[in-house]
């Protein structure tokens, strides 16, 4: 057991380690790394669309992390760097997408979607519930007529 | 026989429809999954200094094509669809259309062997192998192609191969005018 946990991890650890990039940035500040990190999160890689460019090593974004390396060592702040990129690649480009007309089903559509589900589960529990209570209504009446049903028919076999 | 039982397959009718709709859109080029909107169409179109493909002491600016519309086409020797669009560029070019073009992320050998091979329909042609010139343009594959009219605003971007069709429904009418 042991031996394949060990043989696990270095198999992780060597496919992470390939993963890896090997980028080597000098930066001027930490300052400038922590926003280097947080832009390259919150930008979308355009070819493979579902990770953030620090995430990829697709050949755009690796250019697009240079891109934003040497704008913020030119002295772009992070809202111009995220100006730049919207100009050339629309809102896609973000993860994070400005709330506005465009992108208002993207915010609000999930909680219009559970705030549906929420009040049809209601009704249907609630229809439930009164399809029960008739369905009791209903036995005591067979009951009735049954009782009722049974005399009438001893008659007729007379 | 309960009419609810037929909404699941009202539903699923509904679904079989708009999928099949989307899938000949996609079939006729009218629509791509993979598209990204741009804010670019109506601004001026940004700068670029490239060196040449084939003499890297000198450059391909995109300031010395003012004055009349032009098309820039990003390509690369290792894309397919490129070699495709390859002949209706030849052809574009015998009709007098100047298209500058930028070898993206290529190497000069290769580049270079794909125009002596096939032909060359760039009246130049930058050599882009990091993305410069191309995340400035917003490119994000290849081929893309623009066009910028004669006071220097991008008017078109089609990011697909060309073909006389496209050529027709978006490029043709801006030669036309000037002419």
């Amino acid at each position: 057991m042991k031996a394949i946990l060990s043989a696990l991890l270095l198999w992780l650890a060597a496919t992470t380690a390939l993963a890896t990039n090997i980028e080597v940035y000098d930066f001027d500040s930490p300052q400038q790394e922590r926003t280097y990190k947080e832009l390259t999160s919150e930008l979308r890689c355009l070819v493979c669309q579902n990770q953030d460019i620090a995430d990829s090593n697709a050949e755009l974004a690796q250019d697009m992390r240079h891109k934003v390396f040497r704008m913020l060592k030119e002295g772009k702040t992070k809202q111009e760097i995220i100006d730049f990129m919207v100009q050339r690649y629309g809102d896609f480009v973000r993860y994070k997408p400005p709330f506005k007309g465009k992108t208002l089903v993207l915010w609000i559509g999930p909680f219009v979607i559970f705030v549906l589900a929420v009040a049809l589960m209601l009704r249907a529990i609630a229809r439930a519930r009164q399809r029960d209570e008739r369905a009791e209504i209903d036995a005591q009446r067979l009951a009735q007529a049954a009782s009722l049903l049974e005399p009438t028919s001893d008659k007729s076999k007379d | 026989m309960n009419r609810k039982a037929l909404i699941p397959l009202l539903i699923f009718l509904a679904l079989a429809g708009l999928f099949f709709y989307v899938l000949m859109q996609m079939g006729e080029g009218k629509y791509n999954p993979r598209d990204i909107p741009t804010e670019f169409i109506g601004r001026p179109a940004p700068e670029f200094v490239l060196p040449d493909l084939f003499d890297p002491a000198r450059t391909v600016r995109s300031s010395d094509y003012k004055g009349r519309p032009w098309l820039l086409n990003v390509w690369g020797s290792w894309c397919p669809e490129c070699w495709r669009e390859h002949p209706y560029l030849m052809k574009l070019k015998a009709r007098g259309i100047p298209i500058v073009g930028i070898d993206w992320r290529d190497t000069r050998e290769d580049g270079q062997a794909m125009l002596r091979q096939n032909g060359n329909p760039f009246v130049a042609v930058g050599f882009d192998p990091d993305s410069e010139a191309v995340i400035d343009w917003g490119v994000y594959g290849a081929p893309e192609t623009f066009l910028i009219d004669a006071d220097g605003i991008i008017r078109v971007k089609h990011k697909a191969a060309l073909d006389e069709r496209v050529w027709q429904e978006k490029f043709a009418r801006w030669f036309e005018e000037k002419r």
